[in-house]
């Protein structure tokens, strides 16, 4: 297939356009809703992004232990992560017996000598290797059993923590792939000096909307004010000033990353004290602000300490380190359908009073039972049914293309829409019905 | 704040008459699973009515706490782990301020609920004088219908009682879920 250009051209344009319109002269960009809505589309987004892109399957502090293992599905696929006994390596395999297929991670998670598949009893250990074969000898001398071990995802690395997956071998290598977004990821890991852990609990709930509302959503400054009305009015309740509100900007990180970088009014456990976390935590926060000026230094403190990220890595990974971490991860299962996957991250050993604050921050803003993401559901679903209304074939995604891109503008959401079209190539056109 | 359009001590089960004049108590040991029931459904009745003012009265004044803990996580402690819901009274109230105001986009319009309460089960009373709770244990199943979708939330309460002016008021409530995932419900906006 070869892939159309998007510049105008008379004998193309007269049959298919494309569906990301990226008119810069105009300064309008505007996305197809089929994009939201095809099955075809959706086919496609399966294979050619999933398929291909590095994607998170967790995080190493949940498998600190060796045969410490969590099962999960990354792109739609039920894999699990295992820290080997023997070598001591994090492992990401496909979650099927090499014999005949069944799943031979059976628990959502655990710590396990081997993995014995059921069916017939194939058992393998943490890293991987076929130990236990019943009744052997009927195989005969010729079979290579060494081949017959789990089979690991084609590429898995690790970036300081956060382990990805690509099913595809000739991803290009994580760090790469990461390009701007890893100096985000590195602020968030370098603020809890390098000792990062997943909090036990996992908020898992659906969204019946299409997965790229969530990734513009994570990153979507302008809805804040309008969405969260509630959420806002509870900060006040609580005792937080909403004075200065929110200044920022957003960035393009490259390779469809994007991130929004913002100073907000809402105090941050690392380290920007607020009367909330009362006059006992004062000299805490001080001290951990201390701790981060003397190591990086106050411009890059401060950056840690005082600015908020929202972190969009591509395709589905979404890091936003505000008054509380979230890692999140979200995966279609239709066009109009998608599971969300959460956890809070925070640094290993925090200070008891600290980590209250930082487990309220997050149910109360971040968690599907909280004052402000079901709200965020709403909108998506909202969002989703007006589709189906018809009439209405773009969605506008232009604002701010006319000025230096601030935290209310759309720029990080046209940065993830561009490699979307570069990603689906000839997929990212419609026929001019 | 507090509807006065029906409140709980009209519906609730009254203490025994002590000595005539007008005080009443409550003996926590002595408390039928009927009159649990009864409360039961009281409660249950206010949250579908979406009559929240009044089911805030259903609970006692104070070190009050109603937990939600993560699906995958039914033992999580919300002083540790990550939780759905950890209310203290100021976030109880704050919460129902929410659901009653125009701008809880999941919930305006309101869903049309449907809180099942049984398998009751009574604890032992603990504790004595006015130190005294009763953990009671009940099974739900609530119904949840909005814009053409149908929710359910399967679980167990886990309550803790204790009697003022000789009514029962709760003290805590926990809620564990018994779906593996909150997926097949979406989100929990709604109180269980």
């Amino acid at each position: 297939m070869t892939i159309v250009s998007n510049r105008p051209d008379a004998t193309v344009t007269a049959t298919r356009f494309p569906l990301v319109d990226d008119d810069a002269a105009h300064h309008r960009f505007r996305v197809h809703r089929d994009t939201m809505t095809s099955p075809g589309i959706f086919r496609e987004e399966v294979e050619r992004i999933f398929g291909h892109s590095w994607l998170y399957v967790g995080h190493e502090s949940e498998v600190a232990a060796p045969g410490d293992y969590v099962r999960r599905p990354v792109g739609g696929r039920p894999v699990f992560m295992v820290r080997g006994a023997k070598s001591g390596n994090v492992h990401v395999f496909h979650n099927t017996c090499t014999h005949r297929g069944a799943v031979v991670c059976r628990h959502k998670s655990g710590n396990a000598k081997v993995f014995q598949c059921f069916y017939h009893a194939w058992t393998f250990d943490s890293d991987g290797q076929l130990t236990g074969v019943p009744d052997r000898d009927a195989y005969g001398t010729k079979l290579d059993f060494s081949q017959l071990g789990l089979r690991p995802v084609a590429r898995m690395e690790n970036y300081r923590g956060f382990v990805f997956a690509s099913f595809d071998e000739n991803a290009t290598d994580l760090a790469t792939y990461l390009a701007g977004a890893r100096e985000y990821l590195d602020l968030v890991i370098d603020s809890g000096d390098g000792e990062m852990e997943i909090v036990k609990g996992t908020n898992e709930y659906c969204i019946g909307a299409n997965w790229k509302l969530l990734a513009e959503n994570s990153i979507d400054g302008y809805h804040a004010i309008s969405t969260h009305d509630t959420y806002f009015k509870y900060l006040i309740a609580l005792g937080t000033s909403l004075k200065g509100g929110v200044q920022g900007t957003a960035r393009d990180l490259g390779n469809g990353h994007a991130v929004l970088e913002y100073a907000a009014p809402w105090g941050r456990p690392i380290a920007k004290w607020e009367p909330l976390f009362g006059e006992h935590a004062r000299q805490e926060v001080a001290a951990l602000r201390a701790g981060l000026v003397g190591k990086y230094g106050p411009e890059r403190a401060s950056r840690m300490a005082d600015v908020n990220r929202n972190l969009l890595i591509y395709p589905n990974l979404v890091v936003n380190d505000i008054m509380a971490i979230t890692v999140r991860t979200f995966m279609p299962s239709a066009p109009d359908q998608m599971d969300v996957t959460a956890w809070e991250m925070a640094p290993r050993d925090e200070l008891p009073a600290l980590r209250q604050r930082r487990l309220d921050s997050f149910l109360t803003f971040l968690g599907p039972a909280g004052f402000a993401t079901p709200d965020d559901l709403e909108a998506l679903e909202s969002c989703q049914q007006g589709f189906r209304s018809g009439g209405v074939e773009w969605n506008d995604i232009s604002r701010g293309m006319d000025r230096v891109p601030q935290a209310n503008d759309e720029a990080q959401m046209r940065a993830f829409w561009r490699q979307w079209q570069r990603q689906m190539g000839d997929a990212a056109y419609q026929e001019v019905r | 704040m507090i509807s006065t359009a029906h409140t709980a001590a009209e519906a609730l089960p009254a203490g025994e008459p002590d000595g005539g004049n007008g005080e009443a108590s409550l003996d926590l040991g002595s408390v039928t699973r009927a009159q649990i029931e009864d409360f039961l459904y009281q409660e249950a009745r206010l949250l579908d009515d979406w009559d929240l003012d009044t089911w805030l009265t259903l609970w006692a004044e104070d070190a009050t706490r109603y937990v939600v803990p993560c699906n995958d996580d039914p033992d999580g402690d919300p002083a540790r782990d990550l939780v759905l819901i950890d209310d203290d009274q100021l976030r109880m109230r704050l919460r129902v301020e929410r659901l009653n105001s125009r701008k809880a986009h999941r919930e305006y319009p309101h869903s049309r609920t449907n809180h099942q309460v049984s398998n009751v089960v009574m604890g032992t009373a603990e504790g004595s004088g006015s130190d005294a709770e009763l953990p009671v244990t009940a099974a739900f199943t609530v119904w949840r219908f909005r814009n053409g979708k149908t929710s359910c939330y399967v679980g167990r309460y886990h309550y803790r009682f204790i009697a003022v002016g000789g009514e029962l008021r709760i003290r805590s409530k926990r809620s564990v879920l018994d779906m593996t995932e909150l997926r097949p419900a979406g989100d929990l906006a709604i109180i269980l």
